[in-house]
């Protein structure tokens, strides 16, 4: 019954958004897979909030009317139930490791089309872009490597197609 | 210009604000932070200023305004304590969607987040028990953050909204902008007209229903006194029964013979049994609560639900509903009339016959029925008695919260919305004194009643103080049964009669307490002189507090134990022990 949700919520950029959001989903038991946040419209002074969330369908059914029941909140959009979408995560993975190891570490890189943004004579750091799973599956890979840390931005998502939200 | 003359400080602004947007009345209590905006209160006479005791009992006394008035209450509370003392009432005023702006001082902007004296982080504490809340930063920001506040506070789901004014930003000066008519919100856009289409399905539904009832709550009051009367209407043409949730009494006439109680934990038999075993459930402006619905999963089993709300979020929040309908109460209503009068649906006369005569029935148990000795005053009988002198005088009830909260919802009849005050979702003993407060400050000349339990009254007592300066006739009129009662008949039921700190010891003399603070005090303690007692305190016109002492071991009844179902009401004493509470049961409050 519990599933997962992709939900872009369109807000005012306004100090205390984030808090409403975030205390609105603690307060009431609600979960927070992922979040990520940023202005996305400078002049209307808007941000786009995309979290990823579970639950029974009543429970998601109550997140979205919740969310929409904010003041600053502008619009809400459930990506996963309002037909194609894409998402897309960033994540810096630092590996420390030498000899085969080190070889190995940027051959799966190539594999997995990540980029090197940093690099010293015993580490690198990878830049990966992908779904969920191909960062998932990145780190999987890098944790027999000499893995040492990791960043993750979080699910950023879009409808596929010309319109906006 | 010497700048004291200036009229566009910041305080001035918002008392000009305040002003336009037809405020009357403020409820507050002053300190270093606001002492800007009481420098402008003291500078005006259009404003009138009520001194409270308590910041938490503003809050209260602007609910006890706004609902007797549908008004918005307006509060005045300083930085620091004076804002955290008033998160108390803004929460009630959240659970039970009471349009209240309050107004909170803060340190100036540089020394905010400093830990200035006095200083609270006031928009944090309160973002999750308001509706929406606003720290102004700048002046100019300011004349507009308040009439969009008074906005959100009224439309749609009305609800307590915040605004928190840094001193510096009270101090500096700025023009004066007007609010514009009608406020056109960004982001913020209630939905308040129900879809026509939805409101034939509704139609359709009850045309057909062979065991309908309806279940109305604080939505239809909140939508203000035309609502009540649609609604009474509506329900005279369809003939169907109806019951009121704690907050919806008054809505639809208790005399009524259509009228069949509250329902809920400590409902009428014949309410809660009528939801069981409906088969169309229209639902105006009430959300599913748990004291309504007892166990979720028998609630009503075998009814199509029609759920009106101006909430999205109300609907399939706890019961999953058949026709969701989002809009205004008073609009659905008239919609419905509408369609109903175009219709003239011919409705099953057989079935409702059936069904009248099945009410009929549960209500031949008269599950509120009570044993009057000669010895000692039963609380239900003190009420009832109550309400015989004052049932042709024009008069408002509030209450505490506890047995004696729910023996006046049994025992007193609502004729009329507006008349009725209860803390329902946050139950907040304390609430009823100060809430009485500000129904008098609205209603001079009328009568305004507490029904107190004597734990609760103790409970914001200070008040006394105001209603003594303002002169305000208030009555509390206390059941006394030195316990307090609720309580005390849950760890009677439920925890094997342990009394745990339930005993309301060293109790104060409440006729010397009233002495000590200019009010009357009066006390009965034979029921032979309680109707006595009871003109003495109608015919004294100031502050009355009487004491009624109360059979100290009388159980609120009927009730539906917490996790049970509507059938599985306890009806009287007798009933107790046949079904003990379920584990399930106890977690629940």
């Amino acid at each position: 019954m519990t599933s997962s949700h992709t939900i872009s919520v369109l807000v005012d950029n306004e100090p205390g958004i984030l808090a409403r959001v975030v205390g609105l989903f603690t307060g009431r038991g609600y979960n927070i897979e992922s979040l990520t946040v940023a202005e996305t419209n400078a002049a209307e002074k808007l941000s786009r909030i995309t979290i990823v969330t579970a639950g029974t369908p009543m429970v998601i059914e109550q997140i979205k009317a919740q969310l929409d029941r904010l003041v600053p909140v502008h619009k809400v959009h459930d990506l996963t139930l309002e037909g194609a979408h894409i998402e897309r995560e960033l994540a810096l993975v630092k590996v420390r490791s030498s000899g085969e190891k080190r070889v190995e570490a940027l051959r799966l890189a190539n594999v997995f089309r990540a980029k090197v943004i940093d690099a010293k004579t015993d580490s690198f750091v990878f830049e990966v872009t992908g779904t969920t799973d191909k960062v998932d599956s990145f780190i999987g890979l890098m944790s027999a490597l000499g893995l040492v840390d990791i960043g993750r931005t979080g699910i950023v998502a879009m409808t596929r197609g010309g319109e906006a939200l | 210009m010497k700048p004291e003359e200036s009229a566009t400080t910041g305080a001035d602004l918002l008392v000009k604000a305040l002003i336009d947007e037809e405020v009357e009345v403020v409820f507050g209590y002053p300190g270093g932070a606001v002492l800007p905006i009481y420098d402008s209160l003291f500078k005006q006479n259009r404003l009138r200023h009520i001194l409270v005791r308590h910041e938490q009992a503003a809050v209260h006394a602007a609910e006890g305004y706004a609902r007797s008035t549908g008004k918005v209450g307006v509060v005045l509370v300083t930085s620091g304590p004076g804002a955290t003392n008033a998160v108390t009432g803004l929460t009630d005023a959240l659970m039970d969607s009471i349009p209240i702006v309050c107004l909170t001082g803060q340190v100036p902007t540089h020394l905010i987040g400093n830990d200035a004296f006095q200083e609270a982080d006031t928009t944090g504490i309160t973002r999750p028990c308001t509706k929406h809340n606003y720290l102004v930063k700048a002046v100019a920001d300011l004349p507009r953050s308040v009439h969009e506040a008074f906005y959100v506070a009224r439309s749609g789901r009305p609800g307590p909204v915040v605004i928190d004014l840094p001193k510096d930003v009270l101090m500096n000066k700025h023009d004066y902008v007007a609010p514009q008519k009608p406020i056109e919100h960004k982001s913020y856009k209630p939905r308040t007209k129900p879809d026509r289409a939805l409101l034939h399905q509704a139609i359709e539904l009850m045309a057909k229903a062979k065991r309908p009832v309806f279940y109305t709550g604080g939505g239809v009051i909140n939508s203000g006194p035309n609502a009540s009367r649609l609604l009474t209407q509506f329900v005279h043409m369809t003939g169907f029964p109806i019951t009121n949730t704690l907050m919806g009494l008054g809505a639809f006439p208790a005399s009524d013979p259509q009228f069949v109680g509250m329902l809920g934990m400590h409902g009428t038999y014949e309410a809660n049994l009528a939801m069981y075993n409906c088969d169309v459930l229209i639902n105006i402006g009430a959300r599913f609560d748990d004291r309504i619905t007892g166990k979720l999963a028998e609630f009503s089993p075998n009814s199509t639900k029609i759920h009106i709300d101006i909430d999205p979020s109300s609907i399939n929040k706890n019961v999953r509903v058949d026709l969701p309908i989002v809009g205004d109460a008073r609009r659905a209503l008239k919609g419905l009339i509408d369609i109903w009068q175009k219709k003239q649906p011919r409705t099953d006369q057989k079935a409702l016959k059936a069904w009248w005569k099945q009410i009929d029935e549960w209500r031949g148990r008269n599950c509120l029925a009570y044993k009057q000795d000669a010895e000692t005053i039963k609380p239900q009988y003190a009420l009832e008695r109550l309400y015989h002198h004052i049932k042709d005088r024009d008069h408002y009830i509030t209450t505490e919260v506890g047995q004696h909260q729910m023996w006046a919802a049994q025992f007193l009849k609502f004729e009329k919305p507006n008349h009725w005050m209860t803390s329902g979702g946050l139950g907040t003993m304390g609430y009823g004194f100060p809430a009485a407060i500000g129904v008098q400050i609205a209603h001079p000349d009328a009568l305004v009643i507490d029904v107190a339990g004597e734990a609760s009254i103790m409970m914001n007592i200070q008040e006394l103080s105001t209603a003594a300066q303002y002169r305000l006739p208030v009555k509390i009129f206390i059941l006394n049964n030195q316990y307090m009662g609720m309580v005390r008949q849950w760890q009677e039921l439920l925890h094997g009669g342990r009394y745990s700190e339930s005993y309301s010891e060293a109790l104060p003399d409440f006729v010397k307490l009233a002495d000590a603070f200019g009010a009357t005090g009066l006390r009965c303690t034979d029921p032979a002189k309680l109707d006595e007692t009871i003109q003495q305190m109608l015919a004294i016109e100031g502050p009355v507090i009487v004491d009624v002492a109360v059979d100290k071991a009388e159980n609120c009844f009927p009730m539906i134990p917490s996790g049970a179902a509507h059938y599985d009401m306890l009806l009287g004493p007798a009933d107790r022990a046949a079904r003990p509470v379920s584990e399930e049961g106890m977690v629940l409050v």
